[in-house]
């Protein structure tokens, strides 16, 4: 369980969460995007292709990281959710909130 | 590593008569790294004999995750001293689990509704709010640190 980072050809910084994004590790992904952001990276996705479980710490931290991000001119989106995942996200109207492609290919498409 | 937590499962009035219930008593330090343990552990028991559709057994486990979350972070502050009790009744029929604190509790109704375009971009909020839609009933104690949810299976 955790995150890994990697660049996609295009310059995007892809952030893949493997397991779960919950209360014990959110920080761990603001933190790395934080990062990411002071290296002068710009346009972020985090993919949940791998993510079995988000709970509302963790998309409370979604949320953080999208002002942060677009604060500094940048763009976040995010892939991958399961249809139990992307149900949270229309239940708290998050899925308004964001940028949600099917899959990472998606959204790195017109990125 | 000895995991901190005490599991303490019974069957009453007597092991299978008809309309017993199993109850299941989970107790946690107030550790968010305990949360996720706990959560499983839990789930674990509510679903073990019983037919529970897919779609009840994901929102069993979002509302026992944000419901321990609650008591361990903003009830009990993660006092590690402080410890937080999962109990849960189980029946063929539903799931009635509650979820108690050490803190001085809060007053549910004051927690603002987080669809509001104002509250769309905060980061807290959303807990309680995703209990009361996916639960069939929720209440709480007098005194705000307990939680009560019931599910039905089907």
């Amino acid at each position: 369980m955790g995150f890994s980072q990697n660049k996609d050809p295009r310059g995007v910084t892809v952030v893949e969460v493997d397991g779960q994004l919950i209360v014990g590790n959110r920080h761990e992904l603001k933190d790395l995007v934080q990062t990411a952001l002071e290296r002068g990276e710009r346009r972020l996705l985090v993919d949940f292709s791998r993510t079995g479980y988000i709970d509302s710490s963790g998309l409370g931290a979604l949320v953080s990281i999208s002002k942060r991000i677009r604060e500094a001119g940048g763009e976040l989106r995010l892939s991958g959710l399961n249809d139990d995942l992307r149900s949270l996200f229309e239940l708290t109207k998050l899925d308004t909130l964001f940028a949600i492609a099917e899959t990472p290919e998606q959204a790195l498409s017109n990125f | 590593m000895t995991s901190p937590l005490r599991l303490c499962v019974r069957r009453t009035p007597v092991s299978a008569a008809p309309g017993s219930a199993t109850l299941v008593t989970v107790r946690l330090p107030s550790d968010v790294n305990c949360i996720e343990e706990a959560v499983e552990l839990v789930t674990r028991h509510c679903l073990a004999g019983h037919t529970t559709t897919k779609t009840i057994q994901f929102r069993l486990r979002v509302v026992l995750s944000e419901a321990i979350s609650n008591a361990v972070v903003r009830g009990n502050g993660e006092d590690r001293a402080k410890w937080v009790e999962v109990c849960a009744e189980l029946v063929p029929e539903s799931i009635r689990v509650s979820v108690t604190d050490e803190g001085p509790g809060f007053d549910p109704g004051a927690i603002p509704e987080p669809l509001r375009p104002e509250q769309l971009d905060e980061a807290n909020g959303r807990g309680l709010y995703l209990i009361r839609k996916l639960v069939d009933a929720v209440q709480f104690n007098e005194r705000g640190n307990s939680i009560c949810m019931t599910l039905r299976r089907r």
